[in-house]
């Protein structure tokens, strides 16, 4: 309508670093004196930190553990498996980033293309035997030709999206039969599960287990049913007054003394049931947010037009509300992520528990600083990764903006 | 109005040839939780194709009244009838009833998460069990009778609010109601939106709809309504033809409202 109104742009503002100092950091002599001494101390750290990083600091620690590290006590021989599962999920994660980017213009643009050309680096300068490094440049490989392939196929067959979900299911059950082992293949002991590994394993289970547990529960929650509603709140309210360490230190040591002589769940299954239980309570009160939050005005409108009580909670209401909390939904797994560490304190080999084992080796006594820096390392990349997922999930689900 | 939009509005083309009650409305009373009276005892017979106008100052209960009719909201005494089946706290003839009456909302309460062909295909895929193909089908001409077909694949929060409650209308008219309720549908529009929305349900009353319209817009009142009711206090101060209402109304209360208005 008003196309030459529409064309005209704001005027460009050039920023010259110079003014950009000016009016950030030295606007006024307080903030110019903050700014120096700030700037003092941030060197100074900066200065120690890479003096013991590369002076003081003794790193064999870590190639030498590796295995460990990442896998814990995982025989060497049955490699191959977790190999092979890490090729599925990668060609799957590929798979799945193309189909939902095939309207952007560009999948492999500068900032992927640095990030994808940094991780193989990486997996190059992993001090492992050659082979494994191979492998690892190989499912990045696999990633990078899965995505420009799902985006080929996805604009072919618009039904591929609703199969990924499908085909993620039966990656999680290929995924864990792999690393358990049975029909067919040598069965690996969840005592011999260990690392990165384990950490992941369990956090991608509760997450999963406590995802649909903690969404009943909130609606549970909101019930007009006077019992349903005692019973959630009650649980709700019940596991938010525990510590986590209490509920993993029941499940390890008190559930065992309670069932009869060799009946004996799993450590493992104990452990991601604690996790799970105890996530869902919290995840229920981040869903409740959501749900309050849904107008009146829609559940009218659903009514109106004949819809039951099921039917607009799980086609109108639930998605506005679960699409409303995902950054706190994330946030709480981030959280769960992080507090699967608090399973080394009841004797699981975990990346923090493995850690811990390594550090008790005479031969590395005292390398806490080169141990846990790298582990760190580790954490911040899964927990910043799933931060990044949820901003782009979020950014998927916007409606609302023009 | 075509021939093929006549047809969607079922029953509609014998309006005026019978006089078949579609809402009776006896004596009804409702209180609030905190023991507000809001209505008081209302009395009212929609017909068959009849389109019915309830003005009324703010708090006078015409929009609790109207919905009762689709048991949005309770009531304690009287009896309401819609299509002859008893609106009680029966939960199969509440959601019969629903299935009948359509409404439309001051607020619009689209749903933001669907696109606006999904909006309008939900409830008769869910509730009535159409096809998918079906359901588009009449949605796409549902929305090529409001004017926005074009905008079938955008979200609601992408268009106007006058574009917004013409889809609220198709939406309702989807599941192809006998009736159709509007609740001060256009007392949140921006006023150049109001008219384009107004044209839709005056269309909509020439093919026939029974319609029962909560609004403060006299032009529409005066153009397309079989009956005026004026209600105050949650009580039925008056109810006759338009022409009557408004040049020769009955009631001193009828004739203070009127001269706010006017």
């Amino acid at each position: 309508m008003t196309s030459s109104l529409s064309t005209a742009s704001p005027p460009e503002v050039r920023r010259r670093p110079r003014r950009w100092l000016q009016k950030n950091l030295f606007n006024s002599w307080l903030n110019g004196l903050i700014t120096i001494a700030l700037g003092g101390v941030l060197l100074w750290a900066g200065v120690e930190f890479l003096t013991w990083a590369i002076v003081e600091a003794d790193w064999r620690v870590i190639p030498a553990n590796l295995p460990l590290y990442f896998v814990g006590r995982y025989p060497a021989d049955q490699y191959w498996r977790l190999w092979l599962m890490l090729a599925i999920i990668g060609a799957l994660s590929g798979l799945t980033w193309g189909v939902l980017a095939q309207r952007v213009v560009r999948l492999f643009t500068v900032p992927v293309l640095v990030g994808l050309s940094l991780g193989g680096l990486g997996m190059m300068l992993i001090p492992t035997p050659p082979i494994y490094r191979l492998f690892g440049l190989g499912i990045t490989l696999v990633s990078v030709f899965s995505a420009w392939g799902g985006r080929q196929l996805a604009r072919q067959f618009s039904q591929l999206g609703q199969w990924l979900s499908l085909l993620w299911a039966v990656t999680f059950l290929v995924a864990f039969w792999l690393i358990r082992g049975g029909l067919g293949l040598k069965v690996v002991s969840s005592n011999d599960w260990g690392g990165l590994l384990l950490t992941v394993l369990m956090s991608v289970a509760s997450i999963l287990l406590c995802f649909p547990l903690g969404v009943l529960l909130a609606l549970g929650r909101q019930s007009s049913l006077p019992v349903v509603r005692g019973l959630s709140m009650a649980y709700i309210e019940l596991v938010r007054g525990v510590p986590l360490i209490s509920i993993l230190f029941m499940g390890q040591v008190m559930i065992p003394l309670f069932l009869p002589e060799g009946v004996r769940p799993d450590r493992v299954a104990r452990a991601i049931l604690g996790l799970t239980l105890f996530s869902a309570a919290y995840l229920a009160e981040n869903v409740r947010g959501g749900l309050q939050a849904i107008p009146r005005g829609q559940w009218e409108a659903a009514n109106a037009l004949g819809f039951n009580a099921p039917l607009t909670v799980g086609l109108i209401v639930l998605p506005q509300a679960i699409k409303i909390s995902i950054p706190a939904i994330v946030g709480q797994f981030i959280g769960l992520f992080q507090d699967t560490t608090l399973l080394s304190i009841v004797g699981l080999l975990e990346l923090l528990g493995i850690s811990r084992a390594i550090l008790a080796n005479p031969e590395f006594l005292g390398k806490y600083g080169e141990t846990y820096l790298f582990i760190g390392v580790i954490y911040w990349g899964f927990c910043y990764a799933m931060s990044i997922g949820s901003r782009r999930l979020e950014q998927q689900l916007n409606t609302g903006q023009r | 109005m075509t021939q093929s939009q006549t047809e969607m509005i079922q029953d509609a083309g014998d309006a005026g040839i019978e006089t078949r009650p579609m809402i009776v409305a006896q004596d009804v009373q409702k209180w609030y939780d905190n023991h507000f009276h809001a209505l008081r005892g209302v009395s009212l017979t929609v017909n068959k194709g009849e389109v019915v106008v309830i003005m009324g100052p703010s708090g006078s209960g015409k929009s609790t009244f109207i919905r009762t009719f689709n048991a949005l909201e309770s009531y304690q005494k009287g009896r309401i009838e819609v299509d002859g089946i008893h609106l009680c706290h029966d939960l199969k003839n509440i959601a019969e009833i629903r299935r009948e009456v359509g409404m439309v909302f001051q607020q619009f309460n689209l749903f933001p998460h669907l696109t606006v062909l999904k909006n309008v295909t939900l409830a008769p895929i869910w509730v009535r069990r159409w096809p998918k193909a079906k359901a588009e089908e009449v949605a796409m001409r549902l929305l090529e009778r409001v004017g926005i077909l074009e905008q079938a694949h955008k979200y609601p929060g992408q268009l106007s609010g006058g574009q917004q409650q013409r889809v609220a209308i198709a939406r309702a008219l989807a599941m192809q109601p006998k009736i159709m309720l509007f609740d001060e549908p256009t007392s949140a529009l921006d006023p150049e939106m109001v008219r384009e929305v107004l044209d839709v349900m005056l269309s909509l009353a020439r093919s026939g709809m029974t319609m029962v319209v909560v609004t403060h817009e006299v032009g529409f009142a005066r153009e397309v309504a079989d009956r005026v009711v004026l209600m105050a206090d949650g009580l039925l101060v008056e109810a006759a033809t338009p022409e009557d209402f408004f040049n020769r109304p009955q009631e001193d209360r009828t004739k203070k409202f009127l001269s706010q208005i006017l």
